[in-house]
């Protein structure tokens, strides 16, 4: 057993040179912490004083990321949001190792980097971070190089639906009927035209360990699955429904509630698969209507406009393709359980089975 | 030991002596032979690197950079229109002084489509923030790419090795190949001191404002100014070990008091010494000048060695069209702040790979003694294949 303490040990001084050291025993012991950040035991590798929005989903959504990987990770950042809110020269708000070198290679940076580790017998785990844009598209060749060579790296994408660091342009990830500034609605357009690509499908083609969706809406979901894929020799792939208060006009209070909605509603579904198969899904409890999700967003506002015969048309269009999810995924669920879209709506410290008998 | 080898395979064997922590690749040609060998050396066990196989140039570069900045010796090689997929990641990889070697087996660059060499793809990238050094001859080509890998590491910029397709990629030499017991005594293990850690968490590769971008290239700037001196302190010290040179920033051979110089990068400097043996006493003797570092480009160095000539043939391996050569135009800048400097004579040769015979050294000793001689033409270009129109 002695290597394993030999990581622990390693992990908790990690730990202690990026966290906060636990208190020493000389020291009385504060009645209470100064703040709740100062409470928190977790290990932040994504610390906060960044420069994302408010209600920023990306940002939520890579701190959950970085709790969950831990201190002993390296990361390869894609050109986006996420590189550039958090670091502005001479400010980072990383505590690991970060690199961001292009908009379109992340996968193939991580790759060299994971190649550097295997040289050295190191164990550090190479994580990769893009955008939608750095992902669907610009990135799609040095990605599917990674997984085909089968790296050990985790690949995430903070999925926002279209390019927001450059101002909210359409990618091959805008969902259909989308408006963006180059997907917009007027008299001859009803938004994106083109559907949103079907990635996880051609993930699951590589025939990769694991590939897994996420939302922000569900955190203990979202950590379950970087754990899982964290634990993995391979390739991995988690996408990350990530919403844009900017992109997708809506209230920044509404972040959690929107990527919930997705959810709920069947246009995103939490599935996750191993060398290509199927093998888990959140199910839905009971399906909400795609209007739930949509009304609550300036993209989408031109789907309610009564005197547009084109904006019923388009709402039919995207609730076909929300059941067409639930069908082709088998996402109802049946009767009460505490692991749907709704009772995993709570907040379970712990992880999702925490409380569970 | 003595070997004739050809210099693809040498390349390969050379690299695998310095040891790289990590190869990545795609297939080009001419560069294909050291991939090729070098990958054969992998599966035979002979050398232990992590062999990466990648779907792109653009990734062999950005494989090679996260290598590199996790602390890994790491190696690529291209040509032609890999260099070119690649330039956006070698502007990033001196952008952010990451030090790796890369050999370049210079080929044209389409369209049209061509495959055979000229130094188009290297002159694509001069402004890419890349040390840059000339081959003359495999031997060099070896010595240089052992040169490479230490220059990396000890000025924390990446260094390309040009060395002609074909010409060279493709040919047997006798070559004096190092024991690795040599190549252990000249090259320290691979060092980056802003290597990706754990242990000591670093951002790289930043969104800098303009509050500090000048700054940053300032600094890259200055330190290819210092790159001057190392290239030359590694060749000496490449000497010590194995007794022989390959010729620093640059070198003057043929006939140093001549009042006719020509400056020439790789293969072609070795057809222009063949040519000066067989026709000095024809059209007389000329200065040959040697220019090994086109990158940093050794300006002072090169003053000197022009010192004292009337006229200087600049002969470019690449065209910039609308302007005329590049090499030619860096050489008359350069020149330009001397009190008595040569007339320099620009000529294009060789591009796609039309053959530079030896008797060119004749023809352009005869040409540049005419007053009307052209100051820049692509020389070998046979106008009669031409429309009237594209004359």
């Amino acid at each position: 057993m002695a290597p394993r303490s030999d990581t622990s040990k390693r992990l908790s001084e990690l730990r202690m040179k990026h966290g906060r050291p636990p208190a020493s025993p000389l020291e009385p012991k504060a009645e209470k912490a100064e703040t709740l950040r100062e409470a928190q035991p977790r290990f932040r590798g994504l610390e906060s004083g960044h420069r994302a929005c408010q209600g920023c989903g990306e940002a939520l959504a890579a701190r959950l990321v970085m709790e969950s990987a831990g201190p002993d990770v390296m990361v390869a950042n894609a050109t986006g949001c996420l590189e550039v809110f958090s670091t502005p020269w001479p400010q980072s708000a990383w505590r690991v190792p970060w690199i961001h070198s292009l908009f379109e290679n992340s996968a193939a940076v991580a790759s060299g980097m994971e190649a550097a580790m295997k040289a050295k017998g190191k164990n550090t785990k190479v994580l990769s971070f893009g955008g939608d844009g750095g992902t669907y598209d610009i990135g799609f060749q040095a990605l599917s190089g990674m997984l085909e060579r089968h790296h050990n790296v985790l690949y995430v994408t903070y999925d926002n639906e279209a390019y927001m660091n450059t101002g909210i342009q359409r990618s091959s990830s805008t969902p259909h009927a989308a408006t963006t500034t180059t997907s917009p609605a007027g008299k001859e357009r009803m938004g994106k035209r083109h559907l949103k690509k079907d990635l996880l499908s051609i993930i699951a083609a590589h025939h990769i360990p694991y590939a897994a969706s996420a939302s922000v809406a569900y955190p203990a979901d979202l950590q379950r699955k970087v754990r899982y894929a964290m634990g993995v020799e391979g390739p991995t792939f988690l996408v990350i429904h990530s919403p844009c208060p900017l992109g997708w006009r809506h209230d920044s209070a509404l972040t959690v509630e929107v990527a919930r909605r997705a959810v709920q509603c069947g246009l995103f579904p939490l599935v996750e698969l191993e060398r290509g198969a199927l093998t888990n899904i959140m199910p839905i409890r009971e399906p909400r209507p795609v209007a739930d999700y949509l009304e609550l967003q300036g993209r989408f506002a031109h789907l309610f406009r009564k005197d547009d015969y084109r904006a019923q048309e388009e709402l039919d269009h995207l609730q076909a393709l929300a059941d067409h999810n639930i069908e082709t995924y088998g996402l109802k669920g049946e009767g009460l359980d505490p692991m749907d879209s709704t009772g995993m709506s709570h907040v379970r410290r712990g992880g999702p089975l925490a409380g569970r008998s | 030991m003595r070997e004739a080898l050809e210099g693809s395979l040498a390349i390969a064997r050379a690299v695998s002596m310095a040891k790289p922590d990590v190869v990545a690749a795609y297939p080009i040609t001419p560069q294909t032979h050291i991939v090729e060998n070098i990958s054969k050396l992998v599966a035979e066990g002979d050398l232990h690197t992590e062999f990466v196989s990648v779907e792109s140039e653009f990734s062999a570069a950005s494989v090679v950079l996260g290598a590199a900045a996790a602390g890994a010796r790491a190696y690529t090689a291209s040509a032609s229109q890999g260099i070119l997929l690649m330039s956006e990641v070698m502007f990033n990889i001196s952008g952010l002084r990451v030090p790796l070697v890369m050999t370049i087996a210079n080929r044209a660059v389409g369209g049209p489509l061509n495959i055979w060499n000229d130094q188009s793809d290297t002159m694509a990238v001069r402004d890419a923030g890349w040390i840059q050094l000339h081959c003359i001859s495999n031997q060099e080509a070896v010595d240089t790419t052992l040169q490479a890998f230490r220059i990396a590491q000890e000025t924390d910029l990446p260094v390309a090795v040009n060395m002609d397709g074909f010409v060279l990629t493709h040919t047997m030499e006798v070559i004096d190949m190092p024991t690795q017991a040599e190549v252990d005594a000249f090259l320290p293990p691979f060092e980056f001191a802003g290597q990706l850690d754990p242990a000591n968490p670093r951002s790289m590769g930043t969104l800098v404002d303009p509050n500090f971008f000048p700054e940053v290239r300032h600094s890259h700037h200055a330190a290819m100014g210092k790159a001057l001196a190392k290239i030359e302190e590694i060749d000496a010290a490449f000497a010590k070990v194995f007794g022989r040179e390959s010729g620093g920033l640059l070198t003057v051979e043929g006939d140093k008091k001549a009042r006719v110089g020509i400056l020439a990068m790789g293969s072609v400097v070795g057809t222009m010494l063949a040519g000066y043996e067989d026709f000095k006493d024809e059209v007389g003797p000329a200065r040959i000048i040697k220019l090994r570092s086109f990158r940093p480009f050794p300006a002072k160095a090169l003053r000197k060695a022009v010192k004292g000539l009337d006229k200087l043939v600049v002969i470019d391996r690449a065209i910039s069209p609308g302007m005329g050569g590049v090499l030619g135009t860096e050489v008359s800048a350069v020149l330009s702040t001397m009190d008595k400097a040569p007339k320099v004579y620009n000529y294009a040769l060789g591009l796609g790979g039309r053959d530079i015979p030896e008797n060119m050294y004749r023809d352009l000793l005869k040409l540049v003694e005419d007053k009307k001689a052209p100051r820049f033409a692509v020389l070998d270009a046979d106008l009669e294949k031409l429309a009237p129109e594209d004359r």
